[in-house]
């Protein structure tokens, strides 16, 4: 094994653990109280969103608008999942957010095959329309409860399943930007005409993104339907989408570090200026006009760029 | 067996009424420095563009080392032997120089997503294997010591070696270089030159250069066809080329 890597697995392992300890240190004293740490969990359930969308927008660099959907299929199914079987919780919530992970995922393969034929605004139209679709079967089907919603799912999402399940999404995906896949996966993003000439085949590669992204998205949605113990298809609305894309660009494009402080930070900073709700939704669609504007403007890449905090401002992966 | 790599005949291109090239044979042999020249807007860009698959050609066939390449896909072209630079440079520019070459050599390992994400053993073999081969593909230019440079760092002419290294990562049987001298001084065009022979030969790769300064390839091109509005005007030696009174006027204006 790489000198270099090891060193670094060390650091990472390390800071993980002496996270977790230190919450839960101050979570059983009640320095942290119960809701404070609810908010901690959305927090890593957020995580999970957030840094499995960096991918396929930061690191792929397509606009997509259909994670909500994704989200949504992985919820529903793990709940479904868990509701119709009953083991013993430490085997069935694992194997749920297994079976969460891999329904988006076939979801999303589902949704690539049309979608990236189509490059920039129109590949962001199709992934909302794919997101509106799936929330639309779902309200229409009857055993996971339609429009009325879906209730009495096991509430197996403790603090530390959320917390080690975002901890592996950005391993993971720290990881496979670290390879030769995430190397390709950037290629594209950096110049398709280029990545091709170079023998990369850009939509193999596109594909892989999306559904590694889609995966992630499912297993955030089955933590969440197991933390909120009920599930509307009003929950994943286009506006979900693109909360999560606003915590994205916030955090950088292509920066998986970014995107975890940016997601804590979008969890813990409305609840904390609660008057900041109303004007919520006006923020995050001026964020996505920026983004698609930012699309097709360089000089407005730039700016972004250097509207980040420097600390957030990670470049590529390659570090 | 033939000597002939890349085999172009009857090569034609419609965008919608223009017929940007018409009617071109090409027969570039193994280890030969071929040129391609002819004035702007001649059409040897949408050449270079048929020969990689970017555009499909409206008619003839394009073979190399005997195999029919219509019709087949950008990346299988260049892992099938074909590779190229850009006129405008296209560079991973948030890459580092290092990266970008590594995007080349993917084409020479094989560990699966699963071993890249869970870092198992092959990882790290494959990856050292294509580390080192890129450090000895970088160090044909010297850029060996820019590895970790993000490539829209690099000065303008470097940036144009790092393409020529980048196509070599493909390990091409034909190298197509579009224009590589292009806004370059002229000390820097002859110490280009220079490489481009040096590698053609350390390499045994076939090299077709488009240069649309007729000068410049005379000295290193073996054999070069002269093409104008999209249609061949000459081919030959540089020294039948140079005395071509069609070539000449073209050149000149009428
Ligand atoms: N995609 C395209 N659509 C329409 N016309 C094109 C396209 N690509 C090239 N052309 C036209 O084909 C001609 C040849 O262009 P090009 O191959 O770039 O010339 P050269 O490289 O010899 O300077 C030009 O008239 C150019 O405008
Ligand atoms: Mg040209």
């Amino acid at each position: 094994m790489n000198q270099k890597f090891k060193k670094q697995l060390l650091t990472d392992v390390l800071t993980v653990v002496i996270g977790y300890v230190v919450l839960t240190v101050l979570m059983r004293t009640g320095v942290i109280n119960d809701y404070i740490k609810g908010i901690l969990l959305m927090a890593c359930i957020n995580i999970v969103l957030t840094v499995s969308l960096n991918i396929t927008s930061g690191f792929l660099g397509e606009l997509a608008l259909g994670h909500a959907g994704f989200m949504a299929v992985g919820a529903y199914a793990s709940a479904l999942f868990s509701k119709s079987i009953g083991l013993i919780p430490a085997v069935e919530f694992p194997v749920a957010i297994l079976i969460g992970g891999f329904a988006a995922l076939i979801a999303g393969y589902i949704v690539s095959i049309p979608a990236l034929r189509l490059k920039g605004d129109y590949l962001a139209i199709i992934t909302l329309a794919a997101g509106e679709i799936i929330r639309n079967i779902l309200k229409n089907l009857d055993i996971i409860g339609g429009t009325k919603g879906y209730t009495g799912i096991p509430g197996y999402t403790t603090f530390a399943w959320a917390y080690f399940v975002a901890v592996i999404c950005i391993f993971a995906s720290k990881s496979l930007i670290q390879s030769r896949h995430g190397r390709s996966i950037i290629s594209i993003r950096e110049d398709e005409i280029a990545a091709e000439a170079s023998g990369v085949d850009t939509n193999r590669y596109k594909i892989i993104g999306f559904i590694f992204s889609a995966f992630f998205a499912g297993v955030g949605g089955a933590l969440y339907a197991h933390y909120l113990r009920f599930l509307q298809p009003g929950i994943f609305t286009l506006n979900k989408s693109i909360e999560i894309l606003v915590m994205v660009v916030l955090g950088g494009m292509g920066s998986i570090r970014g995107s975890v402080i940016s997601a804590v930070i979008l969890t813990v900073l409305p609840e904390l200026l609660r008057g900041f709700s109303d004007y919520r939704m006006l923020v995050y669609s001026l964020a996505l006009i920026i983004m698609m504007l930012a699309k097709h403007s360089d000089k407005l890449k730039l700016l972004l760029g250097k509207l980040q905090p420097a600390a957030l401002r990670k470049e590529t992966g390659h570090e | 067996m033939s000597n002939v790599v890349l085999e172009v005949r009857d090569l034609g291109i419609n965008f919608g009424g223009l017929r940007a090239v018409d009617g071109l044979n090409i027969d570039v042999e193994k280890n030969q420095l071929y040129g391609l020249i002819g004035p702007n807007g001649a059409g040897k860009t949408t050449v270079f563009n048929m020969l990689t698959g970017v555009y499909e050609p409206s008619d003839g066939t394009i073979k190399l080392n005997g195999e029919l390449l219509n019709k087949k896909k950008p990346h299988e072209i260049a892992r099938k032997g074909v590779s190229r630079t850009f006129q405008n440079i296209r560079l991973f520019k948030n890459l580092t120089v290092l990266e970008n070459v590594l995007i080349a050599l993917d084409t020479q390992a094989d560990y699966s997503i699963l071993t890249g994400v869970l870092k198992l053993p092959k990882f790290f073999r494959q990856e050292k294997e294509m580390e080192e081969e890129a450090m000895r593909l970088l160090a044909v230019f010297g850029l060996d010591s820019d590895a970790h440079t993000l490539a829209r760092n690099l000065p303008y002419g470097k940036q144009r070696e790092l393409e020529i290294v980048r196509a070599l990562g493909t390990h091409p049987k034909l190298l197509l270089l579009d224009e590589p001298a292009a806004g370059m001084n002229p000390q820097e065009t002859q110490s280009l030159m220079d490489a481009i022979e040096t590698l053609r030969n350390t390499f045994d790769i076939s090299v077709l250069l488009i240069e649309h300064d007729m000068k410049l390839v005379m000295g290193i091109c073996e054999k070069i066809t002269v093409i104008n509005y999209g249609t061949l005007l000459a081919c030959g030696t540089p020294e039948e080329i140079q005395t071509n009174p069609q070539v000449i006027k073209a050149y000149l204006g009428e």
